[in-house]
């Protein structure tokens, strides 16, 4: 008599499982109780017991892959036994206990590890449909939008035309071409817990901002050095934040990334979109791989870029796809200010004004050229100590400029 | 362009039909002396002698059936019930007699008849007298039923209803026949079955008829004044309904707001939202909600009666709630 082994709902808020690791093989034997596999829910690595008793006659599900709730993950047997049936359909295998083992009715086929996505009306956190009008449901579906990844303002948060105005800002933007190498990194099961909820609860994109208060003294002799020499291009304290940014990007690859809905891309290039201010809005030319480029290279191409981006001579290549954006008021007089997210990178840096300002230097107040800049980050990608530890190694370098040639 | 009341209005078009067609003619209790309960007949008796307007006995079911006979003969009756509430006691002659003949004749006989007078309530009239039928008789096949809200829209439904080859319910209502409104010149019919946007608006769409037109365009106009446009459209027509228009509407607005005098369970309101759920379902951004008479007898108490008929502070609080800004 087989039993179905199913993905069970291991956590109150499980949706969906991934298979870390079967702890059994096929045709070793299996007393009701045993641990047959590691099943990694949204909230931490479970274990998923036998229900029957037998030999674990079938893996359904390969290690290391995700299914829904209630899906068919093995058979437990005697060993001679046909269970054609219960492993050719996995929706209507009724075999002996299984019914009354395995809590959870119908059962996805096998076939899919991964949860279907679009219009299949999607279950909330608490396990109750997602409402959403008729009108809004069929503009999602029209434009692609992820339901789930949408807030309802609604009576009992039921989603309606106005709140995917809203979505439609992070949601329905295609994702841009780039050439810088790429790793992509399959979501681990909290990753996506976070995002879901934040998104729920903030917006499209969950933004949170870092700022630090950055000793530019260094900087500023630098650059003053260096514009000194006999016909290089100048050098702004912008094309000196811009070399660092791309430096630290390398070493901290986990803001140097873009959410991608199902995976994290991280990339291993710097390819830095630089805001520039044209007469009717905002275009973000991008420096690709400014890790590998000198400042001298920077200066150069930043220059040349802007220039042609207010002449409206860009290419769209030369403005999409950039990996982390960096954006600057200072010529402004702005000391602070925060970003917007230029999705689907996750992070931005935004760059104040360098002014004199009294500052405590060992136990006295000196003037001291001084700079903030804010870090913009989305949750879904980078954490609190994620955005310091890369904010941290910005101000480093900025604060000791010769790192950039370590 | 002349601005005409209500009743002055009916009273033309009567008027018109009978100087056009001799086989036109107006009979029910108190048309002909006394010029009508409420003078839509007015002169009329005057102008057309004793045969053409003719007063009959307190016997509804009676002039009813000779009404019905005498259109299945070849004549063009109107019949007026002094209130529809009245019409209770012919309800056998418009439903059995009007409604089947054409049908169970195989199309040999056509009944060309007009049942007309005022319907739903007046002021503290109680609840015998203070009733809408719509929904009543809409629900007949064969018949067909027209409700209109204005001067304009009375003269051309009653005219078009007088030259219809089928059986007409024309709803009139006693707190319209002193509105006062422009009634096109010379020869102005309204088509029976066309609905008419008495508004134009792109944020909800309010569904309205006969009395309940005034209320409607009240409350339009107190919701522009805080930014939310309403598409007002009146139906005319009961039946056949106006399909057409109200999806039309319902697709550029997304939410809708369905207003009438009559009872809640199974109204009139309650078909047009089973035609738009089942046209529009895809354009919906939020349940359609209905404002209709309270759920009980008429109180003759002012205040009850008040607070139970539909009026422009509720038709607002629903169009507050189906544009999520209540």
């Amino acid at each position: 008599m087989a039993t179905k082994v199913v993905m069970e709902a291991l956590s109150p808020t499980m949706e969906e499982g991934r298979l870390i690791k079967w702890l059994k093989d096929e045709g070793d034997s299996v007393a009701t109780g045993d641990v047959l596999a590691e099943v990694e829910t949204d909230k931490a690595v479970m274990e998923l017991v036998a229900r029957g008793e037998g030999v674990l006659r079938r893996k359904v599900v390969p290690a290391g892959d995700t299914v829904e709730v209630g899906s068919l993950v093995g058979v437990i047997g005697d060993p001679d036994e046909d269970i054609s049936a219960l492993v050719g359909d996995g929706d209507r295998g009724e075999g002996g206990t299984a019914a009354a083992t395995t809590p959870v009715a119908a059962a996805a086929p096998a076939a899919a590890p991964t949860p279907a996505t679009s219009e299949a009306p999607a279950p909330a956190g608490d396990g109750q449909r997602v409402k959403v009008s008729p009108l809004a449901r069929r503009i999602a579906r029209e434009e692609g939008i992820d339901l789930r990844a949408v807030h309802g303002s609604g009576p009992g948060g039921r989603i309606i035309k106005r709140d995917l105005a809203v979505a439609a800002v992070g949601a329905s933007r295609p994702a841009p071409a780039t050439t810088a190498p790429y790793e992509d990194v399959p979501l681990t099961q909290i990753r996506k817990t976070i995002a879901r909820r934040l998104v729920e609860s903030i917006g499209p994109i969950p933004h949170f901002f870092l700022t630090a208060d950055v000793d530019m003294e260094q900087a500023a002799a630098a650059r003053t050095q260096l514009n000194a020499l006999e016909d290089g291009p100048r050098i702004s304290f912008n094309d000196i934040v811009l070399k660092v940014v791309a430096e630290a990007l390398v070493r901290h690859r986990d803001c140097n990334a873009w959410w991608q809905d199902d995976c994290i891309r991280y990339f291993a290039d710097a390819d830095l979109s630089v805001a520039v201010a044209v007469d009717d809005g905002l275009i973000t030319p991008v420096i690709r791989g400014a890790n590998r480029k000198s400042l001298r290279d920077i200066a150069v191409e930043v220059r040349d870029l802007a220039e042609r981006a207010r002449a409206k001579r860009l290419t769209p290549d030369e403005y999409t796809g950039g990996t982390f954006s960096v954006s600057n008021l200072g010529m402004f007089g702005i000391e602070q200010f925060t970003g917007v997210i230029n999705p689907p990178e996750a992070g931005l840096l935004a760059v104040g004004a360098v002014t004199e300002r009294p500052v405590a230097v060992d136990g006295t107040v000196q003037i001291r050229k001084r700079m903030r800049i804010t870090m913009s980050c989305d949750h879904r990608v980078i954490d609190g100590a994620t955005g310091a530890r890369f904010l941290q190694t910005v101000r480093r370098m900025l604060e000791n400029p010769l790192a950039i040639v370590w | 362009m002349e601005t005409l009341t209500y009743r002055d209005a009916l009273n033309q078009a009567l008027r018109e039909e009978m100087d056009r067609d001799d086989r036109v003619f107006l009979m029910g209790e108190e048309v002909g002396v006394y010029q009508g309960a409420y003078k839509v007949s007015k002169g009329l008796l005057e102008a057309f002698g004793a045969q053409r307007v003719v007063d009959t006995p307190i016997a509804e079911l009676g002039f009813a059936g000779i009404g019905v006979g005498a259109a299945m003969t070849g004549l063009r009756p109107v019949v007026e019930f002094m209130t529809w509430n009245f019409a209770l006691l012919a309800i056998d002659q418009v439903v059995n007699s009007a409604a089947k003949m054409l049908s169970m004749s195989g199309g040999q006989i056509t009944v060309p008849i007009v049942f007309r007078g005022p319907g739903g309530a007046a002021l503290q009239l109680a609840a015998q007298h203070s009733q809408a039928f719509e929904s009543w008789y809409a629900h007949i096949p064969g018949l067909k039923v027209v409700a209109p809200g204005t001067p304009a829209d009375a003269k051309g439904l009653l005219k078009a209803a007088i030259r219809d080859n089928n059986p007409v319910i024309v709803l009139e209502g006693e707190m319209l026949y002193n509105r006062k409104g422009e009634v096109p010149d010379g020869e102005h019919l309204v088509p029976i079955g066309a609905a008419d946007r008495k508004r134009e608006g792109t944020d909800v769409t309010i569904v309205c008829h006969s009395k309940t037109v005034a209320p409607a365009l009240k409350a339009a106009e107190q919701l522009a004044g805080d930014g939310i446009s309403a598409d007002v459209i009146d139906l005319r027509t009961l039946r056949p309904l106006d399909t057409g228009t109200l999806v039309e509407s319902v697709v550029r607005t997304n939410r809708c707001v369905v207003v009438e005098e009559g009872w809640p369970r199974y109204g009139i309101g309650a078909q047009v939202v089973d035609d738009i759920q089942r046209e529009a379902f895809d354009h919906l951004d939020a349940p359609i909600l209905r404002v209709t008479g309270a759920d009980v007898p008429m109180p003759y108490n002012k205040q009850l009666e008040r607070s139970a008929k539909p009026n422009p502070a509720r038709i607002v609080e629903a169009v507050r709630q189906v544009t999520y800004t209540a």
